[in-house]
């Protein structure tokens, strides 16, 4: 088949119900992903029985740091719900510095988790030591996974909406990363419980 | 680490082949991918695969394209049944038949994952992609690039599958891979790694299109169509992808955490170190459960829409059947430990899941009868959908209860794991799942094409695969009550089961000369297309489907319909209710080969993590994720299509019928 | 349909029949012929649940051949008969449909719970003769069975008394295995670093086949057993003989079977080291410690 219209002009045909659609799909795809982590969790609870080495990493959480981190999370989260207030009101330039800032947060947290991680290493409580680090490191290191997809995504959004300032388009995926953003801080939420918390007391 | 291992991880040439038949599937594969090639370029068709078809949006197209990945996939695992069924019908007393034990294992590893993941699976979305957005009275699905991403993401996997012919071997684990057999200890080769990337690349499409589907159906259905007035056939398609959308992330962590161990030495399923191995069978069944509901709602979707088309009816007891697919959907996850009552659970949580599992029943008898009584009193036409349709029934109750006797657990104690289990899941699953696909594809052929499938040569088909699949799975019956368990590649004279095994033989063989007879058809329909050419409502049909043009142009409904009935296109044909053309401008997706590009990346990932090849992952990983932040920047994907042009042209077009 | 098909079909049929029945007359079928309490009882949920459910399978039969029958599009009587707007939409023979399968779904949901506890594989049977327990370890690729009380071992073999319950304690140091004996009792699952328990009882003396039914890697195949009944005098002697004539089953001499190997025949053992099963499973518990199985891609063929 040819051509067979004139695809030179777009037309915003019905874009509401059309954002209405993308919505609701990105709900679908943050199901999947509630399922995922959900999985992790179980996997992770499983594994967590002292015969499992369970007792080898409680003594070594460090509470306040990991205090800290949440902290971190919870304010970016807040910085990004700005960054959308902001663009609703069409201000690049908030937008965008408050989108740095939600950046600095998250690569912040990012650090604190990888050096976490490093020093947990460094003691030989290596994922590999037995089923409870496997676990313990597969469910924080998959949420700092996504929370790293998100800071890229976060990036890619600074430069389109600095360049092509606040179209529809870059609004919708705006909308969508905030939604993210905040699914993951929730996520946290439920890490910082139950591996944390629940893990020293 | 030395720079080979650097630079090609684990493949050296020792991972080739290492006899005659291995050789032969090899060569079989190469061969066929250089006459698709050789014969493309000879006929100069590339640009037009790329242009028309690769690049489309166009859900119908991605759905042929499924089909067609589908029908290769059930010559590979039909392939490998032939060989399973040659071996255990030799292999007997001193007689060590055709095949090693590895080789066999291998064997039925890649039958199982082939038929479910890339047959099954592929061969069910092909058809929602065909039919859905027709019958909700949509011009497209939700989210049309994902679409395409889906369909390629699970060419990726059936590529990546089939590239364990010639590079390496496959998993001798069987198709769920249970550990500790699938860790590293016991399955030192990259076998493993090859079933968990095909399958975590192919499941990842699978999940995207659940995602995809469960919105359009939420978000996409014409005005007027409330939920009471959607066809049944995308009310099952509703209830497949919501267990799609709980299940699969399952699938994509337990596979995960798989690798995770035999990369990485963690041990998450390993018999030592804290690992359990049961967590990881009671994470596969909870996925593995609902993927059989997956596949079979939609089969009774099909035979919810031929039925009543065949019969001249309405569909019986609408509410009824709509109930039953919800009852089916919340009771398929709370089933999963009927997979593995031999655990030894303890007996209150046997019964429970026994219990559970004989519920099931209730719903898919209720749905039997609801298909009977819209039979009675009709005028029944037996073409070849019908015809799949009363071997369905058949064939489907019988394994339904020997279904039922499993879910009693002390009879399933003695059933686990036997060839009665195989030959009842098979049942299932082919005159199930299968039967109800081949007769969806016959009945909603005309729609995509303009011209019927051969009728000769699919009442042919029928028989031959009805009375294979009888002769092929009747004697598996007998053989589990005789105690012949699943995957032996060898067994002692003296317990006498040789002659079941051989009758079961000829029935794969009169299976395969009913797939034979479906390839006649559909050269047959080729051939003759012109022969076969049909109007817009072929069967005097009842859903919005049938109002279009056939083909169905690329946008589907130049006006959207409005809905006033359940069964719209027969009330209007009744004249119980009319359309009013009204023509609106409208926007359509731009075809796009960024699926094409961010699939062939991920390809490239899956074959670099079975291979330890790193560098290739980082780069295929870093490629697959500019590509994908390339087209989601890009914000001129859509062309505008003007209403009173369509106008225009619907008065008197002429659509183009060729291919 | 034409009449032919019909004709051909109901052939085919009745042949298939005719086949199937003549087959089973004449062949033994483990599962239906049990010889033991444990497997008569399941014999007996399989067949009842059968016959439930053939409540509900023979009027669907029934009506789908006699509808396709009597509507088929070219018989007279269907143009007539022809209602297409029917849809039955009444709430009585809906109540009908869900009522009648779920009886029957309830009455097998009955015999679920009371079997699932009465045929539970870790209760032991009740009976006045004491109960013999026997540990066996799957193995890449045979059976291990150890009798502690009798202090003997044998491999691919399980000998005890007709008439007396036995208690199977089970694990691997393998992969996953299924312990089966279709005329005595069905599947139970064998795991490496877990124990699990199966009962039975054999009410005559004889030879029983036994099985694997759980892919364990490149020997499965050759996973089967015999289970012997015999009576307690010669259980008594065959002990004795095993005892007085065996090679000692020590560490090492373990490690050496438990290397894989195919095909293995039956082979005895004078039991050694009495705490053997309990440490082959507790290896597996123990974060750190070292595996009793020797290296892999050791193959012994015998």
């Amino acid at each position: 088949m040819t051509d067979e219209f004139d695809r030179s002009g777009i037309l915003s045909v019905d874009e509401k119900s059309k954002d209405s659609t993308i919505v609701f799909g990105f709900w679908m795809y943050l199901m999947t992903d509630l399922v995922l982590f959900a999985s992790l969790f179980v996997v992770f609870v499983v594994l967590r029985g002292p015969e499992y080495g369970g007792a080898s990493i409680k003594n070594t959480f460090d509470l306040q740091y990991v205090f800290i981190e949440t902290i971190a999370l919870l304010v970016s989260s807040f910085t990004c719900g700005l960054a959308l207030l902001f663009a609703r009101e069409g201000n690049v330039r908030g937008t965008v510095s408050w989108l740095l800032a939600t950046f600095v947060l998250g690569a912040a947290f990012v650090a604190m988790e990888v050096s976490e991680f490093s020093r947990l290493l460094a003691q030989g409580l290596a994922p590999a030591r037995d089923g409870f680090l496997s676990g313990y490191f597969t469910l924080v290191g998959t949420h700092g996974a996504h929370v790293t997809v998100g800071l890229l995504w976060l990036l890619a959004m600074v430069v389109a909406i600095a360049g092509r300032g606040l179209s529809r388009g870059n609004m919708r995926k705006l909308a969508l990363f905030a939604m993210f953003w905040h699914f993951l801080d929730v996520i946290w939420i439920f890490i910082f419980t139950i591996v944390y918390l629940m893990g020293v007391l | 680490m030395n720079w080979q291992t650097l630079i090609f991880g684990n493949l050296s040439w020792s991972v080739l082949p290492e006899n005659a038949i291995a050789w032969f599937g090899a060569l079989t594969v190469i061969a066929g991918v250089l006459a698709v090639v050789g014969v493309v370029t000879y006929l100069g068709r590339w640009q037009w695969l790329w242009d028309e078809w690769f690049t489309s949006l166009d859900p119908k197209k991605i759905g042929v394209m499924y089909i067609v990945v589908a029908l290769v996939m059930l010559v590979r695992g039909g392939s490998d049944a032939l060989l399973m069924r040659a071996q255990q019908a030799t292999s007997v007393g001193d007689s060590y038949g055709i095949l090693t034990s590895t080789h066999f294992q291998e064997i039925f590893s890649a039958h199982g994952s082939i038929m479910i993941f890339f047959l099954a699976m592929g061969f069910m979305f092909g058809l929602i992609n065909l039919i859905v957005p027709l019958q909700i009275g949509s011009r497209d699905v939700a989210f049309p690039f994902l679409n395409s991403l889906s369909f390629w993401l699970f060419f990726a996997g059936a590529a990546l599958i089939n590239c364990s012919l010639i590079f390496g071997d496959f998993s001798t684990a069987g198709w769920l891979a249970y550990p500790p057999l699938s860790e590293l200890r016991y399955s030192p080769t990259s076998g493993v790694d090859y079933w968990i990337w095909s399958l975590q690349i192919g499941g990842l499409g699978s999940l995207l299109s659940g995602v995809n589907f469960f919105a359009t159906i939420v978000k996409m259905r014409t005005k007027g169509m409330n939920w009471m007035r959607l066809p049944m056939f995308s009310w099952t398609v509703l209830g497949s992808m919501t267990l799609v959308i709980f299940a699969f992330p399952i699938l994509t962590v337990t596979l995960a955490l798989l690798y995770l161990d035999r990369t990485a030495g963690m041990h998450f399923f390993t018999a030592e170190l804290g690992g359990n191995m049961m967590m990881y069978v009671n994470l596969i069944w909870a996925w593995g459960h609902p993927e059989v509901y997956i596949l079979i709602l939609p089969a009774f979707g099909v035979f919810s829409e031929v039925v009543p088309v065949f019969s001249g009816k309405k569909l019986a007891g609408y509410t009824s059947m709509v109930f039953s697919v919800w009852a089916i959907v919340v009771l398929s996850f709370i089933v999963w430990l009927h997979h593995f009552f031999t655990m030894g659970a303890g007996a209150d949580v046997n019964a429970f899941f026994g219990i559970m599992t004989a519920v099931i029943a209730v719903p898919t008898g209720v749905k039997i009868f609801n298909w009977l009584f819209t039979m009675y009193r009709g005028r029944i036409r037996f073409e070849s959908p019908m015809l799949w349709f009363m071997g369905f029934v058949v064939l489907f109750t019988l394994g339904g209860v020997a279904g039922v006797v499993m879910a009693e657990p002390p009879a399933d104690y003695q059933l686990h794991n036997s060839l009665f289990l195989v030959a009842h899941f098979h049942t299932m699953i082919v005159s199930g799942v299968l039967f109800g696909y081949f007769a969806g594809l016959t009945f909603w052929f005309p729609k995509i094409f303009g011209f019927k499938m051969n009728e000769k040569w699919g009442i042919r088909a029928f028989w031959f695969w009805l009375i294979g699949f009888i002769l092929a799975f009747g004697p598996l019956y007998l053989l589990g009550f005789e105690g012949a368990t699943r995957r032996l590649d060898h067994y002692s004279s003296s317990l006498g089961w040789q002659p079941l095994f051989i009758v079961a033989g000829i029935g794969a063989i009169s299976i395969a000369i009913g797939f034979s007879c479906q390839v006649a058809q559909l050269v047959a329909t080729f051939r003759d297309y012109k022969r076969n050419r049909v109007g817009n409502d072929p069967w005097d049909g009842r859903t919005l489907e049938w109002s279009v043009a056939s083909p169905a142009p690329s946008y589907n409904f130049a006006a959207l319909p409005i809905v006033h009935s359940r069964d719209e296109f027969w009330e209007e044909k009744h004249g119980a209710s009319t359309q009013e053309q009204k023509f609106e401008d409208f926007s359509m997706p731009k075809n796009t080969g960024a699926a094409v590009i961010v699939s062939s990346f991920v390809f490239l990932l899956g074959f670099g993590a079975v291979w330890h090849i790193w560098w290739l992952v980082i780069a295929a990983l870093l490629g697959a994720t500019i590509a994908v932040l390339v087209h989601v920047f890009n914000e001129d994907s859509e062309y505008a299509v003007s209403g009173a042009q369509l106008a225009h042209r619907e008065a008197g077009l002429q659509y183009p019928t060729s291919l | 349909m034409r009449r032919s098909t019909i004709v051909l079909l109901s052939i085919f049929v009745l042949a298939l029949a005719a086949a199937t029945f003549l087959y089973v007359r004449s062949a033994t079928i483990a599962v239906l012929d049990p010889a033991g309490p444990v497997a008569l009882a399941e014999k007996n949920i399989i067949i009842t649940a059968t016959f439930l459910c053939a409540l509900v399978v023979v009027p669907v039969f029934f009506l789908l051949f006699f509808f396709a029958w009597k509507y088929r599009a070219d018989s007279p009587q269907a143009q007539q008969s022809h209602k297409p707007d029917w849809d039955h939409d009444s709430i009585l023979a809906e109540v009908i449909w869900w009522l009648v399968p779920a009886v029957i779904i309830a009455i097998l949901g009955v015999i679920a719970w009371n079997s699932s506890h009465a045929l539970d594989p870790y209760r032991p049977l009740e009976s006045d003769v004491a109960t013999i327990p026997i540990d066996v370890v799957a193995l890449d690729w045979k059976w291990l069975f150890i009798y502690p009380q009798q202090g003997i071992a044998s491999v691919n073999l399980v000998e005890f008394p007709a008439g007396t319950p036995v208690h199977f304690y089970l694990t691997a140091d393998a992969p996953m295995n299924t312990f089966w004996i279709p005329q005595l009792a069905g599947q139970v699952m064998v795991m490496p670093g877990m124990t699990t328990q199966l009962n039975l009882a054999a009410s005559k003396t004889g030879d029983f086949n036994g099985f694997s039914g759980n892919i364990s890697g490149k020997g499965f195949s050759g996973m089967a057993f015999t289970a012997r009944a015999v009576d307690q005098q010669t259980f008594n002697t065959w002990i004795a003989s095993i005892k007085a004539s065996s090679t000692p089953l020590t560490q090492e001499a373990y490690i050496m079977l438990a290397a894989p190997s195919e095909y293995n025949p039956v082979a005895y053992y004078d039991l050694a080291e009495p705490n053997l099963f309990g440490a082959i499973e507790s290896t597996y518990m123990n974060p750190g410690s070292a595996m009793p199985q020797v290296s892999q891609g050791m193959t012994v063929t015998p």
